[in-house]
């Protein structure tokens, strides 16, 4: 018998549209395996049991009256809760929000995967308010890691990395406003995509720093990356930032070669202050893609520094109300951060936007080089539950703001990024590797992913999650 | 003045007062480490000189 938790989405969705399975024994199977484990994994904060088992007896009529219910038919899915779900208050990962009402309706990027034929089973635990790295809830407790549940799943999509690693379900949601999908991504062994800044409608999510928010897939595959995307692209007049440009479907072909592309390893800043396992695991890819030069990026320290700053200012901008009036129920450590971030100057800030225009046009310069950069992810596999400082660089940092050392200069002027799983040899954690890309250009970092996929350099599998204690 | 000439104790009390923030002994730490974190992060982008002409990315088009 097939267990259809092990499997990825287009493999379900091609199951459930060719009539080998229904929809309702997938979503059987993956509530039961929630049921059996998430009290260990603490990936899910609400299971949507009446909603999914609807759904996908809907989806199973449709295809029993021929018709087509969409490429990702019968595909369970879960999301950040910080996405807005018809019928549950939308957490954030906060104390505070439980007080909200219902929502109204379901994010945009629901109703898109779902007009597709995808199922939603839940919402998912996340650093409270996104301003976190370790995937640790205060409040819910932390996300933990299914390939060794003594340590982090990164975050703040902890429970996005944590449902997609554990084959809860092959297929979450998250954001990403300094690294927030490509951490779990790493920590957790996935591919995560951080589309391009404006790709993806934001509308129906809690913000965080609307001037940096992403939102994107993670998934088990490439392929399951490129098949959610899809889904998702398209204007949204409700988000102000969401791009009206059309782009032509991805489309991942096998056996497509990479060899007209120009790859670049990421040097200078990028090569520095991690551990050995980071620098391994790009040394391993560089290898499995030929790449021969690397390009020191200027300035990407300043950058990380600016999207630091202009979290904070914008973090508590976004809080000051509440810090004022419910400061009690913060996270202490997101209070903390947010308070000092009410105090940044003005002028500060300021700079920091003038320099991403600088940095932006850097960077676009040296896209005419090369189509693509490759940089670890994290400096770290995941870091022990509860671990609050490592050592980067000969200095003692705390965790918790600097897992995103190598993703947030990125994200700081909106690139896209897929971040790819490498598990090193011995090693029983996986780390990420970023595939940085042009503007737009979300289908060339897919296609390498996918190429380093088909070539057995990455790999994601569910992880094999301990038998619940009779 | 150097990065590390400045009293982040009487910057919080000041600013918390200023903002109309809880200023609660238990938070205070936790600021000021930030409020120290965040200047020595800045030093370099400070430091940096910068046209006039220089526009600001608020709403960023990449």
């Amino acid at each position: 018998m097939t267990d259809w938790t092990a499997a990825t989405a287009t493999q379900i969705a091609e199951a459930v549209r060719n009539g080998s399975v229904s929809a309702v024994a997938i979503i059987d199977g993956c509530l039961n395996k929630i049921d059996t484990h998430d009290t260990a994994i603490g990936a899910f904060t609400h299971v949507a049991r009446d909603r999914a088992r609807a759904r996908a007896a809907d989806i199973d009529a449709r295809i029993k009256r021929g018709e087509d219910p969409g490429p990702l038919a019968g595909v369970p899915f879960a999301v950040k809760n910080l996405f807005d779900v018809e019928g549950i208050a939308t957490l954030a990962g906060s104390k505070i929000n439980r007080d909200l009402a219902p929502a109204a309706r379901d994010a945009v990027l629901v109703e898109r995967l779902e007009a597709n034929g995808a199922i939603l089973v839940g919402a998912l635990n996340m650093g409270e308010y996104a301003y976190d790295f370790t995937g640790e809830n205060y409040h819910d407790g932390p996300s933990r890691n299914p390939h060794a549940p003594d340590h982090m799943t990164g975050g703040s999509s902890g429970g996005s990395g944590a449902a997609a690693a554990a084959g809860f379900v092959p297929l979450t949601l998250g954001s990403d406003t300094n690294g927030s999908i490509r951490v779990p991504s790493s920590l957790c062994g996935l591919f995560g995509l951080k589309p391009t800044y404006g790709r993806l409608s934001r509308s129906g999510s809690f913000p965080f720093v609307a001037s940096l928010d992403h939102l994107g897939p993670l998934a088990r595959s490439a392929a399951d990356l490129a098949l959610s995307y899809n889904a998702m692209t398209g204007a949204d007049p409700a988000d102000p930032v969401c791009t009206d440009r059309v782009d032509p479907p991805v489309s991942l072909t096998p056996g497509t070669g990479i060899d007209d592309l120009r790859i670049a390893k990421a040097g200078g800043f990028f090569e520095e202050g991690g551990h050995q396992e980071a620098f391994d695991a790009v040394a391993k890819i560089c290898s499995a893609l030929a790449v021969n030069q690397t390009l020191p990026i200027e300035n990407a320290a300043l950058a990380r520094a600016s999207a630091y700053l202009i979290t904070m200012a914008e973090g508590a901008s976004l809080h000051l109300d509440r810090l004022r009036t419910r400061h009690a129920d913060f996270d202490p450590d997101v209070r903390d951060r947010l308070l000092a971030g009410a105090m940044i100057p003005g002028a500060w800030v300021t700079k920091a936007q003038k320099f991403r225009g600088r940095f932006r046009a850097q960077m676009q310069a040296l896209f005419e080089e090369v189509d693509v950069l490759i940089a670890p992810a994290t400096p770290c596999v995941a870091p022990r539950t509860g671990q609050k400082t490592f050592v980067l660089g000969g200095k003692e940092l705390p965790v918790r703001p600097n897992l995103g050392i190598f993703t947030q200069p990125i994200s700081f002027i909106g690139l896209p990024v897929v971040s790819v799983p490498v598990w090193l040899e011995g090693s029983k954690l996986p780390i990420g590797i970023q595939i940085i890309t042009a503007p737009w250009r979300e289908d060339i970092a897919l296609r390498v992913a996918a190429w380093l996929e088909e070539n057995g350099h990455v790999i994601a599998p569910a992880a094999r999650l301990k038998e619940k204690a009779a | 003045m150097t990065q590390d000439d400045f009293d982040a104790q009487a910057i919080a009390q000041n600013m918390l007062a200023y903002l109309g923030l809880p200023d609660e002994p238990a938070y205070r730490p936790g600021i000021t480490f930030h409020l120290t974190t965040a200047r020595a992060i800045a030093s370099g982008l400070l430091e940096l000189p910068m046209d006039d002409d220089a526009e600001p990315a608020p709403v960023f088009k990449p």
